[in-house]
């Protein structure tokens, strides 16, 4: 048989203006077929661990390696979606703009947009020091900036995408909620305690002038390569991050007795809250790695209070960036930071212990 | 002409140096790629994403990894 070889043409008509309603189509198909390998997954995952391994049902090994292989596909599938999605939006908002927006706004308001513009910015961690001396050299308020540098990082599509379709809803809306809260009210409070000296010198001295670049005129076309190359971006980077959580998970999940979760991170307990705060700051994951860990530890009785401290501390202060941060802060104006950031989150943690 | 990469040295900064001296060497082209690392000399030329890519003193790009299309055009000039 003769071998025919593919044609090239169809993505190139693609590019060229494919016609609208073939790529609604298309579209339409592809989140169709997504939708039902996701409803496939349980199926697919008890399958290939009880049928496919030669393990016993019911037992301890059972219970994990179903937990990992179920979780791992969903999460991915997920991230796919969510990454892709938010990365269209994303293709419309650029630094740049954030920063333009921001200037002059007074300060509350100016808080309230920056921690929402914190979410759809294009940001990644690395450039926070270049992007800190940009928004408060433009004349972005300390504060304001400060809630910026807070919802980034915490308040993500990784973060909402995973809690959504790990813990369902309402843990995603309440996780975002306080989040926001968060980089409001730290931004604010860092604001009103006046601390713009404490900026080291040669940031308040730079007279460099903010070049501008153009802006690029982007079709629809890009806006969809934009996506995808948030997806092979973001994916490419956290994917073993979500195996390892996944990993930890699926053992907690399997091998972690129920209830025991209860009384180390349960409600009773006083000191869980500031305890996972504590042991949260110094650790260093995205929220791809750790959520799949709070989801086996509130399967086993942890407190979502707790929880969503532990995980808020371990996302939203870590280590490596204070130390990033170290070249433009004054030691006072990190430490300002830390603790206004911790106090949030500790009392955000109180607030959903008490209230479920 | 003289390229400046400014990056701190994340995945994004090494990406793009690695292509535009993927298409310095396809190019054949005398350009000098010079690498950027610290935060005051990357503050200093006003840009406030990284990776940032600067040919002769001008902002070619900012925030993102150039596509190869693009590193061909700025050469070319």
């Amino acid at each position: 048989m003769k071998f025919k070889p593919a044609t090239n043409t169809m993505a190139g008509e693609n590019k060229a203006g494919f016609p609208v309603f073939f790529s609604i189509l298309m579209g339409v198909t592809a989140i169709y077929i997504w939708w039902v390998v996701y409803r496939f997954l349980p199926t697919l995952s008890s399958w290939v661990t009880y049928s496919l391994l030669p393990i016993e049902k019911e037992s301890h090994l059972g219970a994990s390696v179903e937990f990992f292989f179920y979780d791992t596909p969903k999460v991915m599938m997920l991230l796919f979606l969510v990454v892709f999605g938010v990365g269209i939006i994303r293709s419309f908002f650029t630094p740049e703009k954030t920063r333009a927006f921001l200037s002059g706004k007074s300060e509350f308001a100016g808080n309230v947009l920056a921690a929402l513009l914190g979410i759809i910015t294009p940001f990644c961690s690395c450039s926070a020091v270049p992007l800190f001396i940009g928004f408060v050299t433009a004349g972005v308020p300390l504060g304001v900036t400060f809630s910026f540098l807070i919802a980034a990082p915490m308040v993500n599509e990784i973060a909402l995408g995973l809690l959504y379709g790990l813990l369902g809803w309402e843990v995603a809306a309440i996780y975002m909620g306080t989040g926001l809260f968060i980089a409001i009210f730290a931004g604010w409070i860092i604001g009103r305690l006046k601390l713009e000296n404490h900026i080291e010198d040669w940031v308040t001295n730079s007279t460099a002038a903010t070049m501008s670049v153009e802006e690029e005129k982007l079709t629809w076309n890009d806006r969809i390569v934009y996506g995808w190359g948030a997806v092979k971006e973001i994916i490419g980077r956290v994917w073993i991050y979500v195996i390892l959580g996944i990993a930890a998970g699926a053992g907690i999940h399997g091998f972690v007795p129920e209830g025991v979760m209860a009384s180390i991170m349960g409600k009773e307990s006083w000191w869980s809250v500031p305890l996972s705060v504590v042991i949260g700051v110094p650790m260093y994951s995205n929220a791809a790695g750790i959520i799949p860990v709070v989801e086996a530890l509130l399967g086993k009785g942890a407190a979502l209070g707790t929880v969503l401290a532990f995980m808020m501390s371990v996302i939203a202060l870590s280590l490596p960036e204070m130390v990033i941060l170290r070249k433009v802060l004054k030691p006072k104006l990190i430490g300002a930071f830390i603790g206004v950031v911790a106090s949030g989150i500790l009392f955000v943690g109180y607030l959903f212990n008490m209230i479920i | 002409m003289e390229i400046k990469i400014l990056g701190p040295g994340c995945a994004k900064c090494n990406k793009t140096e690695k292509l535009i001296r993927e298409v310095i060497k396809e190019t054949g082209s005398s350009a000098t790629v010079e690498k950027i690392t610290d935060m005051m000399e990357i503050a200093s030329f006003g840009v406030f994403g990284t990776p940032s890519v600067i040919i002769d003193k001008e902002v070619k790009c900012t925030g993102k990894v150039p596509k190869k299309n693009d590193i061909k055009t700025w050469l070319n000039h």
